[in-house]
C-alpha cells in the first residue's frame, strides 16, 4: 500500500532529521531512491535543483514532489497523487511537532547542560558525513554521464561541477545563479 | 482578522519569500515576529532557536510551529507550521504536474543535464562550511568520514549513523566525567 509506505517513510525522515535540509538529503535519498525506488537518482537530483530555486524548506519540497510522483508512477489518477503529495508533506511534520511541544520546556531548562553538548559534539560532525555521503551518491553516470560511453557529457559535467563548486565556495556566487548558469550551459552546449 | 488567520498569513508570507530554506528564514522571522508584530520578545525568540536546532525535524517548520505554540498554544503551533509549509506545497505541486508533462521535452532534458552536476557541487560545498560550525578538527574528523563511508560503501542507513553518533557522544561524555 503505497500511501501507507509514504506516510511511514516520511514520518521516519522527519523524526531523524537533525541539522537542516542538506543533512536530510541523505535520509531522503536512502529511503526514496535506494530502498523504495520511488524516484531515480536523476529525478532526485532534479528535485534538489527545483527546491533550491523555489521558496520553502527542501524537506517539504522533496516530500511533496515524491508524494506526487510515486503515486502517479504507480498508476493512480492525478487527484490521488495531489492528495498523496499533501499527506506526504504533513507526514514529515507531525512527529517533530509532538516532540517539540512535549520537550521544549525540558530542553530549555537543560540547554546549557554538559550531556546535551556531548550529544551534539558528535552528532554535528556525523551530520557533515551524512551530507558528504549524499553528494557522493549523486556522483554517478546518471548525473555526470559515463567517461567511456558519453565522454563529451562527462567532460562538460565535470567542468560544470568544478565551476559550481569553486564558484560557491570561493566567489560566494548564489546557488540560484549557479543553477541558472548551468541550466543555460546545458541548453547551449548539448 | 482573527489571530489565527493573521498567524497563518504571516507564516505563509515568510514561507513564500525565503529562498534557500531554513536558516535563511531566521532573520525574516525575527523581523516579522519580534520587531514588527511583537508576538515574542527577543529572548523568547532566541530560546526557540535553541530548541529548533536541537530537536529533529525541518528547521523552518520547527521554528514556525514553536513560535505559534508559544504565542497561542497547540492550535497556534499547528497553524504556524501549516502556514510556513503551505506555499511550498502548492508551488511544488504545480511544478510536479508541469514537470511530468514536460520532462521528456528535449530542451528541458538539456537544461537539467547541465543542472545536475551543479546540484552535486551545491550539496558538497556546505560540507566544508559546516565543518567549521561542527568544530571539526584532526581528532574528530574520523566521525564524518566513517559515517560517509558506512552510508556510501556499506549501504548503512543514515538513521543508524545519527543514533550511534548521539549515543556515542552521550556515553563518551559520561565516561570522561
Amino acid at each position: 500500500m503505497i500511501f501507507l509506505q509514504l506516510f511511514i517513510t516520511f514520518s521516519k525522515i522527519g523524526i531523524f532529521n537533525f541539522g537542516g535540509g542538506y543533512a536530510m538529503l541523505s535520509l531522503i535519498q536512502d529511503e526514496v531512491v535506494n530502498k523504495h525506488h520511488w524516484l531515480t537518482v536523476a529525478e532526485f537530483t532534479d528535485i534538489v535543483a527545483i527546491s533550491q530555486s523555489t521558496p520553502g524548506p527542501i524537506g517539504i519540497n522533496a516530500a511533496t514532489y515524491t508524494g506526487y510522483t510515486a503515486v502517479v508512477n504507480a498508476g493512480y489518477p492525478q487527484w490521488a497523487a495531489v492528495l498523496s503529495a499533501v499527506m506526504t508533506s504533513l507526514s514529515i511534520m507531525w512527529l517533530p511537532f509532538i516532540l517539540m511541544v512535549s520537550i521544549s520546556k525540558f530542553l530549555l531548562r537543560h540547554k546549557d547542560s554538559q550531556w546535551i553538548k556531548d550529544i551534539f559534539g558528535t552528532l554535528r560532525p556525523a551530520i557533515v558525513g551524512l551530507i558528504l555521503a549524499a553528494a557522493l551518491m549523486l556522483m554517478n553516470t546518471e548525473n555526470f554521464g559515463s567517461p567511456s560511453q558519453t565522454t563529451f557529457v562527462f567532460i562538460v559535467s565535470v567542468a560544470i561541477f568544478l565551476f559550481a563548486f569553486f564558484g560557491t565556495r570561493l566567489f560566494k556566487i548564489h546557488p540560484i545563479v549557479m543553477i541558472l548558469l548551468s541550466g543555460l550551459a546545458g541548453l547551449l552546449i548539448y | 482578522m482573527s489571530i489565527y488567520t493573521e498567524l497563518f498569513l504571516t507564516f505563509s508570507k515568510i514561507g513564500s519569500f525565503t529562498l534557500g530554506g531554513g536558516y535563511a528564514m531566521v532573520p525574516v522571522m525575527e523581523k516579522e515576529i519580534v520587531d514588527k508584530r511583537k508576538w515574542l520578545s527577543h529572548e523568547e525568540f532566541l530560546d526557540i532557536l535553541v530548541v529548533a536546532q536541537s530537536t529533529p525535524g525541518l528547521f523552518a517548520i520547527d521554528m514556525a510551529s514553536h513560535i505559534g505554540y508559544k504565542y497561542k498554544g497547540i492550535p497556534g503551533g499547528i497553524v504556524g507550521a501549516l502556514g510556513v509549509a503551505c506555499p511550498s506545497i502548492v508551488i511544488i505541486l504545480l511544478i510536479a504536474m508541469f514537470f511530468h508533462a514536460f520532462k521528456d521535452n528535449v530542451y528541458v532534458e538539456k537544461i537539467f543535464m547541465g543542472i545536475r552536476p551543479c546540484v552535486v557541487a551545491l550539496i558538497l560545498a556546505p560540507c566544508f562550511s559546516m565543518a567549521r560550525s561542527a568544530r571539526l578538527n584532526h581528532r574528530n574528523l574520523w566521525i564524518p568520514l566513517l559515517c560517509a563511508a558506512l552510508i556510501y560503501f556499506m549501504g548503512v542507513s543514515p538513521i543508524w549513523c545519527i543514533l550511534a553518533a548521539g549515543t556515542g557522544g552521550y556515553v563518551y561524555g559520561k565516561i570522561k566525567s
